[in-house]
């Protein structure tokens, strides 16, 4: 091989890597990609069944049915408009009426949102980012600045997902 | 009055830093013998101050001494020792306070092996090492002061967050720093040799120990936070892709790269370039998973608002280090020699496409972590960038890398000759192939993704071991000789085939996630549960005290057919000083799977428990793995080339080329 070949080789290889993954990214961040809507978002954006996204807010008070295996119902508001949630699995030691959640899933042709995940953090402090924004928008946000700080500053490893989790 | 002391210790090492950044640079600069004399004992005079700062403050915790804010923010006087000493890294400022401590080792570490080093080079090193520190220190006194006191002093602690009380997460930051910052080296090094203007295979020799012992820290570091999340989080997950996670495998698999690329310049003196590269951005990718972690840009964008000082402090000292180191390579890097070219099929051809899947894979993470920050910041739009998009861009990248891993390992180096390898490899692919068959006939559901992937680890256990027997075996030689020749291998090898026979393995134990079981039900005493291959019955539910916690616990019992194999007793805790509750999951190891619980709500009328369960084969074999991958590469650094490195330099002068 000459010197000219192997250096078109190695540019060749180089070129070939870097494309195949400049193309499995935009086509992964077509496809994978999770928006996050607050439940005034979802109910007057008329977003389709199936598609998955992130629902956020605070769990109405009195809206939380535990049924048999772990099958619970509860409903995420932003104290404007209020979306029924399903979710089967455990849910996180955080979770209480009232408090701030996140749920990942899709929508079902019902108008009722199924949850593969429910995600809270560990501070009792700490409110999901997206579900304090979502909350500012609507007006109803009293947590002072201060505590989502003392949340950062304890949560000394903040892995965010201390969550119940998928079963399916 | 000790921690006063203390504080004054960091003020002096700060003073000492500046001194080491600027003082041997100028006499590198101008070969004034006597400047760069100063290198050393300054390198040695900020580790011992440094060392004292954190002394001090460690004797603040250990004394429970709650006037000072940091200890009464973190700590309680009912903790157990242990966790009195770990609360010290389990908050911002100690944690800082630990980063620049190591930083300072790895100065002093530096400085000690250096004897023998180039002095012009050497001192660049230190002055880098120098400005490094110089810039956390100052970060530390200006904004994360772990020293300051409390009016009055209060009469007890505030307590640890009950999820850092635990052995996995004390050591686990001490472990990832040492990866973090060890790569700090290699990056002085690298601006050393663009400030130098020199770089030689001497140079690889130097830098490549110091690469490979970040790398395997860095390794370790990782397992250690995956096995704790996976215990203590609750949900049996060992890797969440999340950004926190991400910041630390980025450096990770840049650091990777490196440690190859390394052997590359090390051995054929070429790559040089792009290995200056890589030690920077190794680098700049530690930088990036501290800043990451420690602005809390991840929980919120907005956090930066409730602290600008802390997170703007960070980000300045991250463009000054990763712009600056940037800036010189593209300024001095054409001054640097090019190495020779390569025919592609050989080991330095297989190593560099290990380098190309590496970057490419390292670049599809740092898309997905950053992506949806400057998204926010950009556009305002709030997405997730979770699991399906790493799985979707992180695995194609990764997979056909290792299925080319024990091809290279078998190449020669200069020209390789692919047939031949692949002669030597047949009896390792056969076999390979029978194990996959055989597990994809002995198992039933999951994937089929999940054989092939088994089959993927066996191929990486079973080529290693055939490069070792490869080297060792001729025709006719009794089993006495080839164990003989095999000892005898040198270290390197050994630590080569270790370390890719344990990614082998973490892919076993990846791989075989797909064949577990997961059970979701609310149990009564006396009732019981399948979960695979065994049954489980809860007891009952009682409580329970700790010494700084309540709990109520789920007794269950597990039983293969009629035989007990054992108990799991996973529980709720209320820790008393923070009233707030976690779960703890109860883990049962059976052979090499494990056997999980953990319990949702537990204190109903009829004594029922809501547990989640799961049955998880080999999955011990992930935490295994990268546990022999670290070894192989802490074996490889004891390998006599490394070690004797330094005086080979200074008996043959001959061999520092002049440039």
């Amino acid at each position: 091989m000459t010197r000219k070949q192997r250096r078109l080789t190695l540019i060749g290889s180089a070129l070939a890597v870097l494309g195949l993954a400049a193309g499995l990214v935009l086509y992964a961040l077509n496809d994978t990609i999770v928006f996050f809507h607050g439940p005034t978002d979802v109910v007057e954006k008329g977003i389709q069944p199936g598609v998955r996204f992130r629902i956020g807010g605070l769990v109405k008070e009195g809206s939380l049915v535990r049924g048999p295996n772990q099958l619970i119902r509860f409903e995420v508001t932003d104290t404007n408009k209020a979306v029924p949630v399903t979710y089967q699995g455990l849910l996180p030691d955080l979770f209480r009426e009232g408090q701030g959640v996140v749920a990942e899933g899709a929508l079902q042709p019902s108008g009722e949102f199924k949850a593969d995940s429910v995600l809270a953090k560990h501070d009792e402090n700490y409110m999901p980012k997206e579900v304090a924004d979502s909350l500012k928008q609507q007006g109803v946000w009293q947590h002072a600045g201060d505590k989502a700080k003392d949340a950062g500053a304890k949560g000394a490893a903040p892995k965010p997902a201390a969550a119940a989790k998928p079963g399916a | 009055m000790i921690v006063e002391l203390g504080h004054y210790a960091l003020v002096l090492a700060l003073a000492l830093s500046l001194v080491l950044t600027v003082i041997p640079a100028w006499g590198a600069h101008t070969r004034d013998a006597a400047l760069m004399g100063v290198a050393r004992p300054a390198a040695f005079a900020m580790l011992f101050f440094t060392a004292a700062s954190f002394v001090a403050l460690a004797a603040a915790y250990v004394g429970s001494d709650f006037s000072v804010l940091n200890v009464f923010q973190n700590s309680h006087s009912a903790k157990p020792l242990a966790y009195k000493i770990s609360g010290v890294w389990s908050n911002h400022e100690g944690s800082m306070l630990l980063w620049v401590l190591i930083l300072a080792i790895f100065a002093g570490l530096v400085a000690w092996r250096g004897a023998a080093m180039p002095r012009r080079l050497l001192s660049y090193v230190l002055s880098v090492q120098g400005a490094i520190a110089a810039a956390f220190f100052l970060f530390i006194l200006l904004t994360s002061n772990p020293f300051a006191r409390v009016m009055p002093a209060p009469f007890e602690g505030e307590g640890l967050n009950p999820l850092l009380q635990d052995p996995g997460l004390a050591i686990h930051p001490p472990l990832l720093y040492l990866g973090y910052v060890g790569f700090s080296v290699a990056f002085s090094f690298a601006v050393g040799a663009l400030l130098e203007g020199r770089i030689d295979a001497v140079w690889a020799r130097f830098v490549r120990p110091w690469t490979l012992l970040a790398w395997a820290f860095l390794t370790l570091g990782i397992a250690m936070g995956s096995y704790w999340a996976y215990y203590e989080l609750g949900w049996g997950g060992w890797w969440f892709w999340d950004p926190v996670e991400n910041a630390s495998l980025m450096p990770w698999l840049a650091g990777t790269a490196l440690v190859h690329s390394i052997v590359v310049m090390e051995k054929r003196d070429a790559l040089k370039v792009w290995t200056i590269l890589l030690s920077i951005l190794a680098f700049s990718l530690s930088l990036i998973g501290t800043f990451l972690v420690r602005s809390g840009v991840l929980t919120s964008v907005h956090s930066f608002a409730s602290d600008p000082a802390r997170g703007v402090f960070i980000l300045c000292i991250l463009v000054f280090f990763i712009g600056g180191g940037l800036t010189l390579f593209a300024w001095r890097a054409p001054v640097l020699r090019q190495g020779g070219l390569f025919a592609p099929v050989s080991r330095e051809g297989a190593l560099v496409l290990n380098n190309l899947f590496l970057a490419a894979a390292c670049a599809a993470v740092f898309i997905g972590t950053l992506y949806p920050l400057a998204l926010e910041a950009v556009t305002g739009a709030k997405i997730s960038v979770g699991p399906p998009f790493f799985e979707a861009t992180f695995l194609p990248l990764i997979v056909p890398l290792l299925l080319l891993v024990p091809v290279g390992q078998t190449l020669a180096w200069k020209r390789g000759d692919l047939l031949g390898v692949l002669q030597r490899l047949s009896a390792a692919f056969g076999l390979a192939f029978v194990g996959t068959i055989i597990v994809f006939a002995t198992t039933r559901g999951g994937p089929v993704a999940a054989p092939l992937g088994v089959g993927l680890g066996f191929w990486l256990i079973l080529g290693s071991l055939s490069e070792i027997t490869s080297r060792s075996h001729r025709r006719g030689a009794s089993v006495l000789t080839v164990l003989r020749r095999a000892a005898g291998l040198p270290r390197a090898a050994w630590g080569s085939a270790i370390a890719h026979a344990g990614v082998g393995v973490t892919v076993i134990g990846i791989a075989a996630t797909a064949w577990g079981v997961e059970r979701i039900a609310t149990l009564k005493p006396g009732e019981q549960i399948a979960l695979g291959p065994y049954q489980v019955t809860l007891e009952g539910v009682v409580p329970r005290n700790g010494p700084d916690y309540r709990e109520v616990a789920a007794l269950m019992v597990v039983r293969d057919g009629d035989r007990v194999i054992g108990r799991v007793e996973p529980g709720k805790r209320t820790f008393i000083a923070r009233t707030t509750a976690t779960s703890e999951a109860g883990l049962l190891t059976v052979g090499l799977g494990q056997i999980y619980a953990s319990v949702a709500e537990v204190g109903a009328a009829d004594g029922s428990a809501g547990v989640r369960l799961y049955w998880k084969p080999w999955v011990l074999l992930i935490w295994l793995g990268s546990v022999a991958m670290a070894a192989g590469g802490v074996l490889s650094l004891s390998d006599r080339r490394a070690r004797v490195a330094a005086p080979a330099r200074r008996a043959v002068p001959a061999a520092v080329p002049a440039e």
